[in-house]
């Protein structure tokens, strides 16, 4: 074995997933595996739904049946669309008390830490496990003020006239395969108003738990942050050890009215074989600014780029996304940044680690529309190899069709060197340990702007994904 | 007495891509003592270093080191720093986003333990100490490990690992390679320091520049991957004057380039 073959060895796959158990719970619903248009029209059923979102799913039905899979990145064709369960029921109803769920739910959401999160800095919580919420509640205080927090499922029933607004005004069905998928069979995810003028600084959060195998997650979420309006949203996901796949195809919309702000946080904890396929889009109005953090750890293959239209002057769009793609994992992340009006400004600022087989792609797109004039986009983009056969690709695309506007982009590779790691090996410490100071050395410029929960969280992360059979 | 020694290396042999460097090392230091390593470009002296601290791309084909009566060629690097061996690198390697003082309090605690760092502000005010003393600036804490530091100032951030780390044995592999006389200076200063307190020091140099300000207590020559000669502190003087030409090795050339 050569030298280069030991040092990768030495970090090669260990399974270090910490929450890859999974919970023995009876179904009180499923749909069976596979999908097709009576499966859309059951879940509408079993949901109590009003025809018109029946009418909107059947229709985003026929959208998925016609449209082909992504052309562009990751081969998807490994995956089987008749093999998965795409509506599971766990309990009978949400409940705002963490006692009222099977003792085995509760015990995955303690281990997950979610009830001690909400106590210490949430102010609205939400689990979801499977496709329904099992729990959720929201701050009186925020109840009072016109906050509204519910699940898409309830919000359906309870502001069908912001849902009927709002709802695919951001991403249309016809969006992608995998957006028409979610409008066919979405169940759960978060709906949140805040009325004008209402700063929710403290955040609601909701934690997408998938426990079956060969399951489906389809939450669909949308946020309304109405003039000069304010509010921070979490979102973290995590799913057992299985044996074979499941999907996770989110849609989230977000709509950030004139004078507003959105603060939109995510930590994805995939088991590395989730199909974790995601359309995140967001509309800023005049003067309104929204902010994507996004961090990806797992998954077989993500793909997802959180964007931001700005169609009113003066909107500010920003992205942050960490991704880190394991071994024989494709991580194709990056953002989309549509400048539509004057004076509009966007920042993305990308960082990825490639280990192993593992490979991390940034796709990034700057749109700036005829007429934005005065607009500008920075993006950068820094990526890290861990190993010899580790990849990482960079594909920006820019369309600018307006002269008077600023775009500056720069990008860069490194790889950790068996240097840097002997260096600090010399001074008495472990290689592993060694490793992990360099990753964590590449990640420092965004970990120290990260919200403190969300750094501490992400940094253990990372240690546990670099965790290998060394010494 | 095998125990007056701090370094003993027998018959070292060493390859790297195949083609032996090190053909055969036979050298000792003893505790307390200031051994100069001279020798021409290309007759192994880095490899010398490397090969002591155990750096993956140096195959050892045979041979013993010793350090303090104790084999550590089976060992890991970071065992080996455990252990006392310190080596300062002629190009120490740059970590951005790792910051100085959070890597010295790595270092210190792995090696001497955690006891040594538990105190963190009395911790910084040991670095701070040392850094003046060194005449490295204070910002040089909040700094990435070597990032964008010019070469004196990496070789003075060595020191000052060398300085709160103490080791038994610190090889210094051409550290004056590239400094101005004040930099030397410096250098020396925080190694007769180590001297003082009883420290071994093996150091490796192509000039006999350094040596004016560290006394060594014996030199050797190394050509050829071998050691030719060891003598006291005049043959550095010697050497000063006629070069290394008396030294070529005789049977095999080498072509490796360093």
């Amino acid at each position: 074995m050569s030298k280069e073959d030991k040092f990768s060895q030495d970090f090669s796959e260990f399974d270090s997933y910490q929450f890859g158990h999974h919970d023995k719970v009876k179904h009180i619903a499923s749909t069976g595996k596979g999908i097709s248009k009576d499966v859309v029209t059951k879940i509408s059923e079993l949901k109590n739904e009003p025809g018109w979102m029946t009418d909107i799913r059947l229709k985003a039905y026929e959208v998925f049946e016609k449209k082909p899979m992504p052309s562009w990145g990751p081969d998807l064709r490994e995956i089987k669309f008749e093999d998965f369960t795409y509506f599971i029921r766990s309990t009978e109803k949400e409940s705002d008390q963490w006692d009222d769920m099977p003792k085995e739910i509760l015990e995955t959401f303690d281990k997950l830490g979610i009830p001690e999160a909400e106590k210490k800095f949430l102010a609205g919580a939400s689990a979801q496990y499977e496709s329904e919420a099992v729990y959720h509640k929201l701050n009186e205080e925020l109840g009072k003020e016109g906050v509204v927090f519910l699940t898409m499922d309830q919000a359906v029933k309870d502001e069908p006239d912001l849902v009927k607004k709002y709802f695919g005004s951001v991403i249309p069905a016809s969006d992608n395969k995998f957006s028409a998928l979610n409008t066919a069979v979405w169940s759960g995810g978060s709906f949140i108003y805040v009325p004008p003028g209402v700063e929710v600084n403290t955040p609601l959060q909701t934690y997408f738990r998938i426990n079956e195998e060969e399951f489906g997650q389809f939450e669909r979420t949308l946020i309304i942050a109405d003039k000069g309006a304010k509010v921070v949203y979490n979102e973290g996901c995590s799913a057992p050890k299985w044996a074979k796949s499941s999907l996770h195809a989110a849609v989230v919309e977000l709509v950030a009215l004139e004078d507003s702000r959105i603060d939109y946080q995510t930590i994805q904890n995939w088991y590395k074989n989730i199909y974790n396929l995601v359309t995140k889009r967001a509309k800023a109005e005049k003067n309104a600014t929204v902010t994507w953090l996004d961090i990806n750890v797992g998954s077989r293959i993500t793909i997802k780029y959180p964007s931001v239209m700005m169609m009113g002057e003066g909107a500010r769009g920003e992205v942050q996304s960490i991704a880190f793609a394991n071994e024989d994992q494709l991580q194709d992340s990056g953002a989309k940044m549509i400048h539509g009006a004057p004076n509009t400004t966007s920042v993305v600022t990308s960082k990825s680690i490639s280990k192993g087989t593992g490979r991390s792609s940034y796709r990034g797109l700057i749109k700036v529309l005829k007429g934005a004039k005065n607009s500008s986009c920075r993006v950068e983009c820094d990526a890290l190899l861990i190993n010899e056969e580790s990849r990482t690709d960079t594909y920006p695309v820019m369309d600018i069709a307006e002269d008077e506007t600023q775009i500056a982009h720069e990008a860069s590779v490194s790889k950790v060197n068996e240097d840097q790691i002997f260096y600090l090996q010399s001074r008495g410490i472990p290689e592993i340990e060694a490793m992990k100071m360099v990753v964590n050395g590449f990640l420092e410029p965004m970990v120290k702007k990260l919200p403190l929960e969300y750094s501490v969280e992400f940094q253990r992360l990372v240690e546990l994904e670099l965790e290998g059979s060394v010494g | 007495m095998k125990d007056d020694y701090i370094l003993n290396i027998n018959n070292l042999k060493v390859s790297i891509d195949d083609k032996q460097v090190l053909q055969g090392i036979d050298l000792d230091v003893k505790k307390g003592e200031v051994h100069a390593i001279m020798g021409p470009n290309g007759s192994g002296k880095s490899t010398l270093a490397y090969s002591l601290m155990g750096h993956p791309s140096y195959e050892l084909d045979s041979g013993e080191i010793e350090l303090d009566s104790e084999s550590i060629v089976d060992l890991e690097p970071h065992e080996k720093a455990q252990k006392g061996l310190f080596l300062a690198f002629q190009y120490p390697m740059e970590i951005p986003g790792l910051q100085m003082e959070s890597f010295l309090r790595s270092a210190v605690s792995s090696i001497k333990g955690s006891e040594e760092t538990k105190d963190v502000f009395e911790f910084h005010r040991k670095v701070l100490k040392e850094m003046k003393y060194l005449g490295i600036d204070e910002s040089f804490a909040d700094r990435y490990v070597n990032d964008g530091f010019s070469g004196g100032e990496k070789k003075r951030a060595e020191v000052l690992q060398m300085l709160l780390l103490q080791p038994k044995l610190a090889v210094m592999d051409e550290t004056d390679s590239g400094l101005d006389i004040d930099a030397i200076k410096v250098v020396a200063k925080g190694v007769n320091r180590l001297k003082e307190k009883g420290m071994s020091i093996l150091i490796i140099t192509h000039y006999q520049r350094i040596l004016d300000y560290i006394h060594p207590d014996r030199v050797s020559v190394l050509s050829g991957g071998k050691i030719l000669k060891t003598a006291g502190p005049e043959l550095a003087k010697e050497l000063e004057k006629t070069g290394y030409k008396d030294f070529v090795p005789k049977k095999s050339s080498l072509d490796v380039k360093f």
